[in-house]
């Protein structure tokens, strides 16, 4: 301990010299470059991650609307379009090739770019050494090499977009052959050379984070920060990294596999194909050990992408229901449990793909008992609202959509994971609605609930709630607008990543009901840009932030409002109790910060809690 | 036209930065931002039940008007159960869904910020806990184990008389080859593959010379099918929405669905009152720019109409003479023979074969 204590110790050192003598700019000289750009502050950090995150965020919506247009006004002329998409429009249409290549990089965007980097990467740096009591990360310069592979990895997806033969365009899961044979696609060409280079580094970068979380949760708590007094978004982010550091090396490896296919003539995935004229050399190669390898990342990389966002639900329906969250250890217990379990449902994906129908039954049982710890979840966020004095901030109304979304989603999860009733639904609209809403738009709204609650914190200003009231209700129904009618077109039967339904006698219905998706999509995509005006404009005329504004427990609110690197002006405050001292019967104010000892609250303390006045003596002598 | 809209873009972001100004300067002075809550709370809180009645007439709306869209009753004896199951577990997760919703958006309006109350101090109640853990898993457990149970019966061993029937999947159609007369498939490889010779028909295996391909599926009712399906470039997938049947078809690994039809094309037709009724496989894996338009048509027939088109089926070999080349020099003969009784099967079943023809113009 007293090693692992070192690095800790030591920054504590650094720092406070730094701002004991404020003045003496030789040991902090901070450039433009070293402050702003390669900054090893979390909370810069953090904030790149952010700001990275609209941006994708917004590409991502643009692209979504693009091919909603086709699918909503499959006839339209879309000449208009001329100007962005030039020679992808053909004849007034969108070309078919291109169409895929949306649908591709609408799903690695969004999967990867802003709901892992700019979710986990935004929120577990800057919310764990806050929220832990810790001057940094472990490591600040790996914390800013993986900023900085991250934005390696998103030049060159975003450069992919623009090349001659377009992005990748075998859907994001990118199954081979489709994907190893240029033959097969065009996109499989230089852009998807282009994605998998971009991925590793990618996948580089999650590591480099990831590691960072899990050393910084273990090792850097401030004293009295015992793990069960850690915040849920702690537990979650911590879980979060764990995940991540298991499963994405096996996309790397998948990812490997596929370039050794692609450019030096293995055959991992490749055999008896006959294509153009020519039959390939390639035997023995498994196109399925390929589904296997990328859904054993794929699979928990839902939980990555959706366990932030739970955390930071948990943390916000607690603060603004004033209410302690209900049953805190069965929450992190289902997080445990999601995490453990999220590793052995992977093949839930491949039903239907030959993979042997035993392996099946096996996968729908393991599947389905993923579903216990998650409605445990639900069960808990509705009992924290009971009685609770709720206050709506933009924050609160985005974190009870998220619970909306994650039990309307989830639900249909009770559906898809019998594999019985998957072989008429798998590639399905059904299936988008799903995970849309379970993991897409729940994710999301985890993720603007967060910027909500913790962007006083961010920039030392408040959003303005009433756009943010707006931003709510606009989004809310309308990503209900888009998603709840695509379960009755899945259960009619339509099929995912099609150009047009017209050549089918059995998908020609629901026309009306398609282009009400695409406007209501479109519609709801542009009402994202209140967002981002607010966001913005907050930034630099929103009415400042006081010191604790949604009057919360947790130790990020005890920092100076504009916290310096190093996060504390003095020594890192001790944390005596756990997070969620809201309502206290006895306490004079509604809530109890982590900071406040028991020995100060004699009138609320309750059984047992008393009996750790003693502890906390030689803690406050240290003080 | 383009700094047009560039110009009323940036006006009305001006025009929203200053009604946001004034809102909050009017929130300043008259003091509503020092509240801890004032009416946009009461407003929010009244919004999510207003939601939920809203959403509950548009979910039951949507629900009522879009079953006429829904494919008709499986044709399958398989897909009639996976239906069922599909049916009572949406049952189950609507049940689920609705009460828990009506807590969701019930408790913000019941439970709104007041001054004058306080929040009850509730943090955790084992009994309930463990309510809710062992309910769900019970109810889990029962889908599961029903779900399992059909799930084993759909990919057991398809019966020894079933339909033998090879899809093959290509960018971007489907090819169709039967086993012909001796009701074997003939061996196949990828590199005998050419322009003619499709799906790759070893021509060194005698099951192969009577195998003929076929522009569409044609199945007898009432008797076990199986579709033994390959790819030969990509993944596709085999989707017949009608029979509840999906199977993926992937290069280099044959994958296998077998399945009962129940109902014949003509039936389909009188029942659902519509003459130009047909079956359809479509492609559920994406598969390159004409994924979209894999459709093959597929025709259920009575079992003297599909042994008479059977038998009029010309074989591949008869169709193509040239690949008799490709025979091993020692079989030529058997495979001479087959095609001799192959075209004296077809012309024998020509006329019988007139009156199907007839009844099914319209649908290719």
């Amino acid at each position: 301990m007293e090693s692992l204590a070192h690095p800790h110790s030591q920054s504590l050192e650094v720092h406070g010299h730094g701002h004991d003598h404020h003045d003496d700019h030789e040991h902090h000289e901070e450039t433009f470059l070293t402050k702003y750009i390669f900054s090893q502050d979390h909370k810069v950090i953090a904030k790149q991650f952010l700001l990275s995150g609209i941006f994708w965020a917004i590409l991502g919506g643009t692209l979504s609307s693009l091919f909603r247009l086709q699918l909503g006004f499959p006839d339209m002329d879309m000449s208009f379009l001329k100007p962005i998409l030039g020679g992808w429009i053909e004849n007034g249409k969108l070309n078919p090739e291109f169409y895929l290549a949306m649908v591709t990089m609408h799903g690695t965007i969004m999967v990867f770019f802003v709901l892992t980097a700019g979710l986990s990467g935004t929120f577990s740096n800057f919310l764990i050494p806050l929220q832990v009591g810790a001057r940094d990360m472990a490591s600040g310069f790996l914390n800013m090499l993986s900023y900085w592979f991250f934005f390696a990895s998103s030049v060159i997806m975003l450069w992919s977009l623009f090349i001659e033969t377009g992005p990748a365009a075998g859907g994001w899961v990118i199954y081979p052959p489709l994907s190893a044979l240029p033959q097969a696609s065009p996109g499989s060409g230089t852009g998807m050379t282009m994605w998998l280079i971009s991925m590793a580094l990618f996948i580089v970068s999650s590591l480099l984070g990831s590691i960072n979380y899990v050393s910084t949760v273990i090792n850097m708590r401030t004293k009295g920060m015992t793990f069960t007094r850690l915040p849920l978004t702690i537990w979650a982010f911590f879980f979060t990294a764990i995940i991540g550091i298991l499963s994405f090396p096996v996309l790397f490896s998948a990812a490997l596999l596929l370039i050794f296919d692609r450019s030096f003539g293995t055959s991992f995935y490749l055999s008896e194909i006959y294509i153009n004229g020519e039959a390939l050399h390639h035997t023995g190669g498994s196109a399925i050990l390929f589904q296997h390898l990328f859904w054993f990342l794929g699979h928990p990389e839902v939980y990555i992408v959706l366990l932030p966002a739970l955390g930071i639900t948990s943390e916000i329906i607690a603060v603004n229901s004033r209410k302690p969250i209900f049953g805190y250890k069965a929450m992190i217990g289902s997080i445990m449990a999601i995490t453990l379990l999220s590793f052995i449902v992977w093949a839930h994906h491949m039903f239907v793909t030959g993979m042997n129908p035993f392996l099946g039954s096996i996968f729908m049982f393991l599947t389905l008992i993923i579903a216990v710890p998650s409605a445990v979840k639900a069960f808990n966020y509705i009992t924290t609202l009971w009685k609770g004095n709720l206050v709506f901030t933009p924050a609160m109304l985005f974190s009870i959509g998220l619970v909306s979304f994650f039990i309307s989603g989830g639900l249909t999860g009770v559906a898809l994971g019998n594999s019985a009733i998957d072989i008429q639904l798998h590639d399905t609209y059904f299936v988008v609605a799903h995970f849309h809403l379970v993991m897409g738009s729940a994710s999301f709204f985890g993720m603007v609930a967060g910027v909500y609650h913790w962007f006083p914190k961010m920039f030392g200003r408040m959003m303005n709630e009433k756009l943010g009231y707006v931003h709510f209700w606009i989004t809310f129904v309308g990503i209900y607008c888009v998603f709840f009618p695509m379960h009755y077109t899945g259960i009619a039967g339509f099929p995912r990543r099609y150009y047009s339904f017209t050549s089918y006698d059995a998908f020609k219905s629901f026309g009306d009901l398609n282009a009400f998706v695409s406007t209501a999509a479109i519609l709801t995509f542009s009402a994202q840009f209140i967002f981002v005006f607010n966001f913005f404009h907050s930034i630099f005329r929103g009415r400042r932030a006081p010191a604790n504004p949604w009057r919360a427990n947790t130790l990020e609110w005890t920092t100076p409002i504009h916290p310096q690197h190093g996060n504390w002006p003095g020594e890192i405050p001790h944390v005596y109790r756990w997070p969620y001292d809201y309502s206290k019967p006895g306490a004079a104010e509604d809530f109890i910060m982590q900071t406040v000892p028991y020995s100060e609250t004699a009138s609320s303390n309750l059984e047992g809690e008393t009996d750790l006045i003693e502890e906390e003596i030689p803690a406050t002598q240290n003080a | 036209m383009f700094y047009l809209i560039v110009a009323a873009l940036l006006l009305l972001l001006v025009v929203v930065g200053l009604l946001v100004r004034a809102q909050v300067l009017i929130d300043v002075f008259t003091g509503s931002n020092q509240k801890r809550a004032g009416m946009s709370n009461k407003v929010n809180a009244l919004l999510f039940p207003v939601f939920f009645v809203l959403g509950l007439i548009g979910f039951i709306w949507l629900s009522v008007t879009s079953t006429e869209n829904y494919l008709p009753e499986a044709s399958s004896t398989h897909g009639v159960k996976t239906d069922q199951l599909f049916w009572i577990t949406m049952a189950v997760i609507t049940v689920v869904f609705i009460a828990t919703h009506l807590l969701l958006f019930f408790f913000p309006y019941v439970y709104q910020f007041s001054e004058k109350r306080k929040a009850l101090f509730y943090p955790v109640n084992h009994r309930l806990e463990f309510i809710w853990t062992v309910i769900p898993a019970i109810v889990l457990a029962l889908l599961v184990i029903s779900g399992w149970k059909v799930w084993s019966d759909i990919t057991k061993e398809a019966p020894s008389d079933a339909v033998v029937v090879e899809l093959v999947g290509k960018q971007f159609n489907w090819m169709v080859r039967y086993p012909g007369k001796d009701l074997e498939l003939g061996k196949h490889n990828f590199r005998k593959i050419d322009e003619l010779n499709g799906v790759g028909i070893d021509f060194s295996d005698k099951n192969s010379f009577d195998d003929f391909m076929a522009g569409e599926v044609h199945l007898p009712v009432n008797k076990p099918v199986l579709f033994k399906i390959r790819a030969r470039d990509v993944l596709h997938s085999v989707f017949a929405p009608h029979f509840r049947v999906k199977m993926d078809a992937v290069p280099g690994m044959p994958t296998k669905f077998w399945f009962v039809p129940t109902k014949t094309t003509a039936q389909m037709r009188t029942d659902l009152g519509k003459p130009e009724f047909t079956y359809e496989i479509a492609c559920t894996e994406v598969c390159g720019r004409g994924h979209f338009g894999m459709r093959m048509p597929l025709v259920v027939h009575e079992q003297d109409e599909y042994d008479a088109w059977f038998k009029s089926q010309q074989s591949f070999l008869a169709k193509n003479p040239d690949y008799l080349k490709k025979v091993p020099d020692n079989m030529k003969r058997l495979a001479e023979k087959a095609i001799d009784e192959n075209r004296k099967q077809t012309t024998l079943t020509s006329v019988s074969l007139k009156n199907i023809q007839h009844a099914f113009a319209k649908t290719f």
